[in-house]
């Protein structure tokens, strides 16, 4: 088509600017913060020297690593939780067809995935001081109270990724184990679940990843005695520079990067087979 | 006993299969928004827990206290109005923003080889997947008047003094930018790679120019997915709390932070309630678009929403 390759150029050109600015834009300050978490100095504003320093008080820092063991606990208990209760509502959204309060259902499912974080933390308190009220249970904040919050958070994501994947698949298999009479369930368990395996792990990461990440609904749901990783993080970086929080940025950021990046390939080459 | 007939186990086993999902829901978001919206209309008062109760039996007489001062504070106090207006500017101008730098992204990236996608959408996601809040925290070395952008722009001559801009509302405005782009990027995305690319052709075809083509045939069709990530980005950024506390100054008025303050450190619940009950009544409207969005691109998909 002669019309095409006359707006090649200037197309070509704005794609570049375009995607270059943008990316540089996300990546530019993860770099910045990388780099820096080996300057020697103190100060995040000029270079002094090549130093592992900050990553040396990192894991002498206390506070940091018992928080952090906290949050990958959690993290844990919270992915697992929401990949049971996530797929099951992302099955029933994606096979179940329409039912009575289909819209109240999807509803509720999609509604943590947008709304602030602030809502989701306020009501869920109040909603444990309350029963804590009426029964008795649960004393005081926790583990179990910041688990809830983001299982609750969490179901939404793995909900949306799953029932989607769920939609794709081919039906006839699923179909085929039932003529063959075999109950709803095993169907469920020996033919969907295998199927969608590489699914649910990254359901499972997705979920772990956001739960290690949250700190406004583990500020409400939080006890004394209860401080996570982004909580302890927060109340350092809030008033200004940490570098032991670069370092700690850089190790993390590294350990996800590779993670997703490995995926990535993986997925990649089972799509390309 | 007489055995149930098959189809009444089946249906039973149908709604055994449907419930608990919802039961989890129903407990832990919806019944706790209903007591937020119950002790809204609280007083405050000293004690555990610190407001009064709504409906209280005494000698018999069942005596309802509802307590409207938070509500009459909320819509007299100027602040309070301010902070409302504020947190919607805020939430628009970066969508727009979101729209502007994440539109052309979505697009090229969609028009890009198989193979150059995916990589450029992982180089999209991976941000997403690393901290937000370590995230943000590298932009306060960046916009400091100490900071990497000052010493950078000072060493090139370009300026004599810092810019302030740390602790100010423009650096609100690039970390909510930064932070919620990939959120536009990605629902758009899978809408511009879907675009059936013959309705272009035939309007190449037919004499559109270029820009004409884009403006009255992909513009509009990738409409859902500009909707869907504009709501992604405005309905959380306006009660985002973390980003306008950490690179915000203190006059940076946002209602997830005049409701952080009320909790946390006037511990005034109701107000806080209070807060947050206007706050879900103003995100509304965008909520019903989009779950209505939701399920348009659910039906749309394979398999559809018919029942089994």
């Amino acid at each position: 088509m002669p019309a095409k390759g006359g707006v090649m150029q200037p197309d070509r050109t704005l794609k570049a600017i375009a995607l270059t600015l943008g990316y540089a834009f996300l990546y530019v300050p993860i770099a910045c913060l990388m780099v820096f978490s080996f300057n020697d100095s103190a100060l995040m504003t000029s270079w002094s020297g090549f130093s592992f320093r900050w990553y040396l008080e990192l894991f002498n820092d206390r506070a940091l690593l018992s928080a952090a063991f906290l949050s990958l606990k959690i993290a844990a208990l919270t992915a697992t939780a929401a990949v049971i209760i996530g797929t099951w509502s992302g099955y029933v959204l994606a096979r179940m067809g329409r039912f009575r309060g289909f819209t109240l259902y999807i509803g509720m499912l999609s509604a943590p995935l947008v709304i602030p974080e602030v809502v989701l933390g306020i009501s869920l308190l109040l909603l444990f001081v309350e029963m804590g009220q009426l029964l008795g249970w649960p004393q005081g904040n926790g583990m179990f109270t910041i688990w809830v919050g983001h299982v609750t958070l969490c179901v939404a994501y793995v909900a949306i990724v799953i029932q989607s994947r769920i939609r794709d698949l081919d039906r006839s298999l699923e179909e085929a184990a039932l003529d063959l009479g075999a109950s709803p369930t095993r169907v469920f368990f020996l033919i969907t679940v295998p199927l969608i395996a590489p699914a649910l792990l990254a359901a499972w990461l997705l979920a772990f990843t956001l739960s290690l990440d949250d700190v406004v609904i583990a500020s409400f749901l939080s006890g004394p005695g209860y401080t996570t990783l982004p909580l302890e993080v927060f109340s350092r970086v809030r008033l200004g520079l940490k570098p032991e929080i670069n370092a700690l940025a850089t190790l993390f950021i590294l350990v996800v990067g590779i993670f997703v990046i490995v995926a990535n390939r993986l997925q990649w080459r089972g799509e390309a087979k | 006993m007489k055995p149930m007939p098959a189809w009444s186990r089946r249906l039973l086993s149908r709604r055994l299969a449907i419930l608990p999902p919802f039961l989890w829901m129903a407990l832990f978001l919806l019944v706790p928004f209903l007591l937020v919206f119950k002790i809204s209309f609280a007083d405050l008062r000293f004690g555990i827990p610190p407001y009064t109760p709504l409906a209280q039996l005494e000698d018999y007489t069942l005596k309802l206290g509802l307590h409207l001062n938070a509500y009459y504070l909320l819509f007299t106090d100027s602040l309070y109005i301010a902070t409302y207006l504020n947190s919607i500017k805020v939430a628009a101008v970066t969508t727009l923003c979101c729209a502007l730098i994440g539109y052309p992204m979505a697009y090229y990236i969609a028009q890009s080889s198989p193979r150059a996608r995916n990589l450029l959408l992982l180089a999209v996601v991976l941000p997403f997947w690393t901290s937000l809040l370590l995230r943000v925290y590298a932009w306060v070395g960046i916009l400091r008047n100490d900071g990497l952008l000052n010493n950078f722009l000072l060493w090139l001559g370009v300026i004599d003094t810092p810019l302030e801009i740390y602790r100010t509302d423009l650096a609100v405005y690039i970390g909510l930018v930064y932070a919620y782009l990939p959120f536009f990027i990605l629902p758009l995305y899978a809408n511009l790679v879907k675009l059936d690319r013959r309705l272009l052709e035939a309007a190449y075809d037919l004499g559109a120019r270029p820009f004409t083509a884009f403006f009255k045939v992909t513009l509009p069709l990738s409409l859902p997915g500009v909707i869907a990530g504009g709501m992604l980005v405005f309905i959380p950024t306006v009660g985002e709390y973390v980003i306008p506390e950490m690179l915000g100054g203190a006059d940076t008025l946002m209602m997830g932070r005049i409701m952080w303050t009320e909790f946390f450190n006037n511990t005034d619940w109701p107000m806080a309630a209070a807060v947050t009950v206007v706050m879900v009544a103003i995100l509304l409207v965008p909520l019903v678009i989009f779950q209505r969005n939701q399920l348009e691109q659910m039906n749309a998909g394979k398999g559809g929403g018919d029942a089994a």
